[in-house]
């Protein structure tokens, strides 16, 4: 079972992940990405690109399914301006073994940060704007499942 | 007259050009993305600064990630972004 979800509102990471339990098997694993404090940053603004990131996301938890003995994958990633603290991206897989579960929801969130079409903005406390850069260690750890 | 094609700007593209689509004209299709933004860069301006270096930018085709040396082919829609950040 394949289950995507984009758009502005929070998810529960508690109800998301019965979800994917109760699809079988008995090893889930989960990340949940959120806006960081470094102590500067006031909001994050998240805009993607609506017609290819559901197609775009689809693809990276079908290759997960494809490459690893799976029963569920769930993606979830939020858009439009978070606070310091908020709840960003969200991904659980379901499989019988925790070797399965842990690598595909790694795989899963590798490949969601260099190919998944979102961009972040960052507002600064001291009122700066700015675009986020892609970052060379982020492309690094998605090349590396190609091996 | 020529076939149109759709293209969408996102990220600081789409901030610096102060638009997030336009449509263009082209002969046949038998263009590449790097034909498109040479004709989007001859504008000059903005267009010129931010469409001079393909290596900045990021292309999708229909959706599906594109090079500068792709074929527009029958494609309705050319995506022209930043790397993306998400996650």
């Amino acid at each position: 079972m394949i289950r995507i979800k984009v758009g502005p509102e929070d998810f529960d990471i508690g109800a998301e992940t019965l979800i994917v339990a109760g699809q079988g098997g008995g090893a889930i694993a989960s990340f949940v990405g959120q806006v960081r404090d470094d102590g500067h940053l006031e909001t994050l603004e998240l805009e993607h690109y609506p017609a290819m990131t559901h197609k775009a996301l689809h693809e990276i938890a079908e290759t997960a399914l494809s490459d690893w003995p799976l029963h569920a994958v769930t993606i979830v990633h939020r858009v439009g301006k978070l606070p310091v603290g908020a709840n960003i991206v969200l991904v659980v897989t379901g499989s019988d073994h925790r070797k399965a579960a842990m690598e595909s929801c790694s795989f899963i969130m590798d490949r969601l940060k260099t190919v998944a079409p979102f961009w972040k903005k960052e507002t600064r406390t001291d009122g700066a704007v700015q675009w986020i850069e892609e970052r060379a260690s982020d492309i690094e750890a998605s090349e590396k499942w190609n091996k | 007259m020529g076939r149109p094609l759709n293209i969408v700007y996102f990220a600081w593209v789409r901030e610096r050009l102060g638009i997030d689509q336009e449509q263009i004209s082209l002969a046949d299709g038998g263009e590449t993305i790097a034909d498109v933004l040479a004709l989007l860069a001859g504008r000059g301006d903005a267009y010129a600064d931010i469409f001079a270096d393909s290596a900045k930018l990021r292309f999708a085709l229909d959706q599906d990630y594109g090079l500068p040396a792709s074929l527009i082919g029958a494609a309705r829609e050319l995506a022209i972004f930043p790397p993306v950040t998400g996650g």
